[in-house]
């Protein structure tokens, strides 16, 4: 049995190339190691200039998101036995510009998800000294699988529609407003209905649900869609009956 | 070079750092606020926190309560003014974040659900399942753009504090993206970089966890507090490191030697009940439950595996029900990085390290001995954590000192003037630096991960759980050299989009800075306290180091270690005892 694997990995300096070429690195193969820790291994051992986001390396943080042969996995959770004999493909995270070898431009990711303003829109938020809010866990249960997202963009990466419209606002995001949506706490949905059912808010979705599947918390960002637009025409069919209301 | 200015500049983007923002930003919303960080704030190592956050809230408890579990298991060398403060001020601050949607496990009526945890005498731990620091900061982060006067710097490394005329007034840091160096002035900065456990070679804590901010401010002449006092978790992964939750404990799952006996017993934390008792056995202090487990190593008593002795920790009889809706993430981690379900199986776990009792010197206000430099979070001493931290104590200690630190600097903001140009020679000759020594660097040999082998290496060797004067020797003459090695460097990459090989590098330094701190501050604190524990010392001496140490740098040689008293209220230095 070999001791080695091939790892495939995408480069690109843009300071030196015009375009992304490949490079192959032989590394130790270990039944523990993760692909991140064969990228580790390189950066340490055989070539410094090999760049990469990471940290936590127990998948909370959502730094290390990359295509692992063409599919979208936190590399800190695909083992190396998985893969095994190899050659394994590692690539940037597709659909998003490439800064620098398997470095992504997430800056557009990042403006979108303020536009869908997560946070918690009270009418009036009551006094501290009055205590919390109460929260049954039923209520909690409600939008607690939408709060569960590390903005790690594997979604993004899986998502066809993403990939064509880069307008899209795009399953984490739309997630993360139905997550505040359900919080029985919030009195914003109006406010963020508004905002998703422009152009490039929750229409442009062909309902293909890749972004379920890759997704490594089981949000479930396809079923917040979804949610959302039946939401969002139950809301428009009542406008022509109804003065407009709150949640 | 970028030349750009803020009134309040806060250097890191997790709980400590985003708290300090918003309360600038609400305390005077003429301010400019940016917060800085080398890292989205969302990756911040707060997102790794998993038990939960301790704040007084049920009818059964009190302040007082809270204060002595935290003194008591600091083994007093908590300051007791800080305590106070901190205790007090929890309740509101875990409210805040629930009034700002934090998803908080819940009582069937609806109100925050508390659990118990190690060393608390009464249960007021909140949580959201076993996921609380990624729910605080996702919460955090999230609110935070709600605020128009915050702007932020994302993947910006900051390499350096300027500091003129006896203030500090900014920073230069080098954006990862385009390789730009941007001096940043700012009237007051507040550093919120968090620990430092990438020190040593086996820790819980992610990658970026390097002492940055500790190195920065001990670089501009500030002292380091307490660096002797480094926090082993009793729990965590082999190999990986990955942290097991000490609410996997308070939910009543128990430690086991080889032989499937609760070794706790035997070390003076009270007698083995079938259901979790406060203060005792399994929900004993950290620093007396790591001891624990060298004891039992020493013994033979522990088990062998290709990545260290281990022992159990068994949650099975705690029920699936139970597991996944209270410690679901301790499954999920346990299933996929060592492929044992805790429902069925034991888990093997290790002692690892965890935590930073010390860091960068500050008062209960958190300001800093420089004026317009604060500090809050893993980074600062303020101290309330003492000789060992209790579980539970450091999420609600980002918030209560971030809000704390984000107050002060703002008020010191809003009475400062213009920087002096003079600083942007500094920020010119810090650019200089950073071409000379790496990107522009001509020769070299060494490799960065060598030299960051060999120093976590040393660090392992001389401050682990027990310590001795020899040892601490040993590294105290060890770390220099590597020191000059670091010299010697030589960088693969010179390019200057997105080069991470630079900003390991510069983070190597940082923490080579740091662990010369911490040796020399063990070496000279001849007693045993809490997590400082030295064979050849094995008392506490309260007659001569009831103090904080208080190490500064000085150049081409070793630091001056100096101590200042514990402040002392209302709890006169006593006995630390369990499991009665």
């Amino acid at each position: 049995m070999p001791s080695t694997v091939a790892l495939s990995v995408t480069r690109y300096r843009p300071e030196e190339e015009s375009e992304p070429t490949r490079q192959t690195y032989e590394v130790p193969y270990r039944k523990d190691w993760v692909v991140l820790d064969a990228l580790n291994y390189v950066k340490d051992k055989l070539d410094g200039s090999l760049s990469f986001r990471w940290s936590c390396r127990m998948g909370v943080c959502g730094s290390c998101g990359m295509m692992v042969n063409g599919e979208p996995k936190l590399t800190c959770a695909a083992f190396l036995s998985d893969y095994f004999p190899g050659p394994i493909r590692v690539d940037p995270l597709q659909y998003f510009p490439i800064v620098r070898d398997l470095v992504v431009d997430i800056t557009d990711f990042i403006k979108r998800l303020k536009r869908v303003k997560p946070w918690i829109i009270w009418k009036e938020e009551k006094p501290l000294a009055e205590g919390e809010y109460r929260q049954t866990p039923d209520q909690l249960d409600i939008y607690k699988q939408f709060s569960m997202c590390i903005n790690c963009m594997l979604c993004y990466a899986a998502c066809p529609v993403y990939g064509l419209e880069p307008g899209f606002a795009g399953p984490a995001a739309i997630a993360l407003a139905q997550r505040y949506n359900l919080d029985s706490r919030d009195t914003g949905a109006l406010e963020r209905l508004d905002i998703l059912s422009e152009k490039n808010g929750i229409w442009d979705c062909t309902f293909v649900g890749e972004c379920t599947k890759v997704c490594p918390e089981n949000v479930d960002p396809a079923g917040a869609i979804q949610q959302y637009k039946l939401t969002s025409a139950a809301h428009w069919f009542k406008s022509f009956l109804l003065p407009w209301g709150t949640k | 070079m970028d030349v750009l200015s803020c009134d309040v500049l806060v250097v890191g983007g997790g709980a400590a750092g985003l708290r300090a923002a918003i309360t600038a930003a609400e305390t005077n919303p003429k301010l400019a606020v940016a917060v800085i960080s080398k890292v989205y704030p969302m990756r911040s190592h707060t997102v790794s926190a998993e038990g939960g956050a301790a704040a007084v809230i049920k009818p059964e408890d009190s302040l007082d309560e809270h204060a002595y579990d935290t003194i008591s298991g600091g083994d007093w060398l908590c300051d007791q003014d800080a305590v106070e403060a901190f205790v007090k001020e929890a309740p509101a601050e875990m409210l805040q974040l629930e009034h700002w949607g934090c998803p908080w496990s819940r009582e069937p009526d609806g109100r925050v659900a508390v659990r118990p945890f190690g060393g608390m005498k009464v249960e007021r731990t909140w949580f959201a399942a076993d996921k609380t620091g990624f729910h605080m900061l996702h919460t955090l982060f999230q609110t935070t753009l709600k605020y128009e006067a915050i702007e932020r710097y994302d993947e910006c490394f900051v390499t350096k504090l300027l500091v003129e005329e006896g203030r500090c007034r900014g920073v230069v840091a080098i954006e990862l993206a385009s390789g730009k160096i941007l001096a940043i002035t700012a009237k007051a900065v507040i550093l919120a970089t968090g620990g430092c456990g990438r020190v040593f070679p086996f820790t819980t804590n992610g990658a970026i966890k390097t002492g940055d901010g500790m190195a920065l401010a001990y670089r501009a002449g500030v002292p380091l507090k307490d660096m002797e006092f480094i926090q082993y978790h009793p729990t965590g992964l082999p190999f990986t490191g990955i942290l097991i939750t000490e609410a996997a404990r308070a939910e009543g799952g128990w430690l086991l030697n080889k032989y499937g006996y609760r070794y706790l017993q035997d070390y003076d934390l009270g007698r083995p009940e079938p259901k979790p008792v406060l203060r005792s056995m399994e929900l004993g202090p950290r620093d007396r439950l790591s001891q624990a487990f060298v004891k039992e190593q020493e013994k033979g008593r522990t088990l062998e595996g290709p990545y260290g002795d281990y022992v159990h920790l068994d949650i099975r009889h705690l029920g699936e029900k139970l597991i996944d809706k209270k410690l679901p993430f301790v499954r999920e981690l346990c299933r996929k990085y060592v492929n044992v379900d805790p429902v069925k199986e034991l888990i093997p776990v290790r002692t690892v390290v965890h935590y930073m009792m010390g860091g960068v010197h500050t008062g209960i206000l958190g300001a800093t001995p420089l004026p317009g430099l604060y500090a809050a979070g893993e980074v600062a001493c303020v101290s309330i954590n003492g000789a060992n931290r209790l579980g539970s104590n450091s999420l609600t200690e980002c918030l209560v000192f971030g809000a704390r630190a984000g107050r002060a600097a703002a008020a010191f903001a809003a009475q400062q003037k213009e920087s002096n140009p003079a600083v942007f020679a500094q920020a010119r000759d810090e650019e200089r630096r950073l071409k000379e020594s790496f990107l522009r660097k001509i020769g070299g040999k060494e490799r960065i991960a060598t030299l960051r082998e060999e120093m976590q290496k040393i660090m392992e060797a001389c401050a682990g759980i027990y310590r001795t004067g020899a040892d601490l020797q040993q590294a105290a003459q060890d770390l220099p050299r590597l020191q000059d090695r670091f010299h010697d460097l030589s960088l693969d990459d010179r390019s200057y989009t997105f080069n991470t090989e630079l900003t390991a590098a510069l983070e190597l330094s940082f923490m080579l800075d740091v662990a010369e701190s911490m040796v020399h501050s063990a070496l000279a604190r001849r007693e045993s306290r809490g997590s400082h524990q030295r064979t050849d010392f094995p008392q506490r001496d309260d007659n001569n180091f009831l103090a904080h140490s208080l190490a500064y740098r000085v150049p081409d040689g070793p630091p001056r270690i100096d101590y200042v008293p514990v402040t002392i209220t209302r709890w006169p230095p006593g006995q630390r005892i369990y499991g009665k």
